[in-house]
């Protein structure tokens, strides 16, 4: 391995890092001695633990590049090959949905793979737990929100095989949630919402573009520029609906453990 | 006997790294299995340069405990620090000025964004939308790029000014769905599929611990606000407001 161009390709990452992040630090800066005009507490502990979220950022950003993403894309791509799918080389002129099984699985488990990991979901999960004083579980929570993910990645490529339009989903979806939001208990709804936007970020999403590009590129049919694009909206709409799903169906077994307990008491 | 003796001669600074990162390489596994068996059992092909993974996974693993860390001692301390000071200067329109430079400045410079507008550019040109010259390209993608970072200052002024009259979440983002669909009627075809990606790719990893802090930090500190009704749901603006303003700007641009 060669570390030279390891070590370009690190400090080009941390530099984009750096990038990202200078914005907040300017914004924060300038509130700071123009606005609020206060010394911050704790500002040693703080710059060393931004300098830590930026160098570990770096570290992860530059690992996934090095190890999981070539390979990923690569795998997105066999798999949708027509070779592989139809075990010959010769064209097809139609998609037939039934033989992209292997697609739909690997869309499901990479979904729930990467959302496991990604760092944004840790974060939302940590201040959950610490909000709820623990009647949210950290695990509890990414869990559900990463099945959301692998049922939103697996429609999706389904969506792409099939060629139907992606708003009857979308629309689908969000009857869905509308109908759940009226039932689920409302201290949990925010959360729910909040859950769908951050399961798509550095992880998840280079990763599911491939798969989006990568199959529509070789179903018969399909235009990579039209049907490629979606399975990330599929991402952040699908956890909506397990996490609020989740909390109804803790509510629900609540609510008959209370019940039975209840009638147990009368009989006695 | 060896191993208590051992337990004991460790610093707790080495024991709670060394928690730190079994609990990275617990996050990281199921990526690890699922590629593992996808290659070896699905398309039974042997792992390339199985070094370079190995290097790449103990870089991720080390990165993703180092962040966590970071999140623990930096990120969630300045929002919270940040949202104490802004409510105790009791000053609304420094608050939510704050807010909206906070979603607007960490969006424009966000490389997925910048990627994903260059490549909305690519296809208007395809779909003879826009001029096919580059600069009617170039300003194409700019003008996505400045309405999708400016979708997302609105969205967190929006969402902080809920937090601060205590409007229910469900009302706002039902109402943002339902003019989400009526958009979808009306919009350019091309346009829609980017549109409901543009919410996804947003909230960048950095941006989405410090809005969490500075909703729960608000929602701490207003009297009769509760931190898990109230403090969460900023995300959810931000990565709404995207797909209207997306599927706007098409409109206005192709219409």
């Amino acid at each position: 391995m060669n570390v030279m161009t390891f070590l370009i390709d690190f400090s080009e990452i941390l530099i984009a890092t750096c990038r990202d992040v200078l914005p907040i630090i300017v914004l924060i800066t300038g509130f700071q001695l123009l606005v609020l005009r206060q010394p911050i507490p704790h500002l040693r502990r703080l710059i060393v633990g931004g300098v830590f979220v930026i160098i570990g950022l770096a570290l992860f950003l530059a690992g996934l590049e090095k190890a999981l993403f070539p390979l990923g894309k690569l795998m997105a791509e066999q798999l949708s090959d027509p070779a592989f799918i139809y075990g010959s080389d010769a064209g097809v002129a139609h998609a037939d949905w039934k033989a992209y099984g292997w697609i739909y699985l690997f869309g499901a488990m990479i979904g729930f793979a990467t959302t496991i990991a990604e760092p944004a979901l840790i974060a939302v999960a940590y201040k959950a737990n610490e909000v709820s004083a623990g009647t949210i579980s950290q695990w509890g929570l990414r869990i559900t929100v990463a099945i959301g993910v692998a049922v939103g990645i697996s429609l999706g490529t389904f969506r792409i095989v099939s060629g139907t339009p992606l708003y009857i989903y979308i629309l689908a979806g969000y009857v869905i949630v509308v109908i759940q939001t009226i039932f689920a208990p409302k201290n949990i709804i925010s959360l729910a919402y909040d859950s769908g936007g951050v399961t798509t970020s550095t992880v998840t999403v280079p990763l599911v573009a491939a798969l989006g590009l990568g199959l529509s590129a070789s179903v018969p049919g399909r235009n990579p520029a039209l049907d490629g694009f979606g399975l990330i909206a599929f991402a952040s709409l699908f956890p909506i609906i397990t996490v609020l799903g989740y909390a109804q169906w803790v509510q629900w077994s609540v609510n008959r453990a209370k019940k039975s307990l209840k009638e147990d008491n009368h009989a006695i | 006997m060896t191993r208590n003796k051992m337990t004991r001669m460790l610093s707790p600074v080495f024991l709670v790294a060394l928690k730190k990162l079994k609990n990275a390489f617990s996050d990281l596994l199921p990526i690890i299995l699922v590629i593992a068996f996808f290659q070896l059992v699905v398309l039974r092909q042997p792992l390339p340069q199985l070094g370079e993974i190995i290097f790449g996974t103990i870089l991720v693993i080390i990165g993703l405990s180092l962040f966590v860390q970071g999140l623990e001692m930096g990120l969630f301390p300045i929002g919270e620090t940040m949202a104490h000071a802004l409510a105790r200067k009791g000053s609304v329109f420094w608050l939510l000025f704050f807010s909206f430079a906070l979603g607007f400045s960490t969006t424009v410079a966000e490389p997925a964004l910048i990627a994903v507008s260059q490549e909305a550019a690519d296809i208007a040109m395809q779909g003879n939308l826009i001029n096919s010259d580059e600069v009617s390209q170039k300003n194409y993608a700019l003008g996505l790029r400045l309405s999708v970072a400016f979708s997302v200052g609105i969205a967190i002024l929006i969402g902080v000014l809920r937090i601060l009259r205590g409007w229910p979440l469900h009302y706002l983002i039902i109402g943002g769905y339902v003019i989400v669909m009526l958009l979808t009627t009306i919009a350019p075809i091309e346009i829609i599929g980017i549109a409901y990606d543009a919410g996804g790719v947003t909230t960048s990893t950095i941006t989405v611990p410090l809005v969490a802090a500075l909703g729960v930090g608000l929602a701490s500190v207003i009297k009769g606000r509760s931190p898990l009704v109230d403090g969460f749901g900023l995300i959810a603006f931000a990565s709404l407001m995207p797909i209207i303003f997306v599927m706007g700007y098409g409109l206005i641009v192709f219409g």
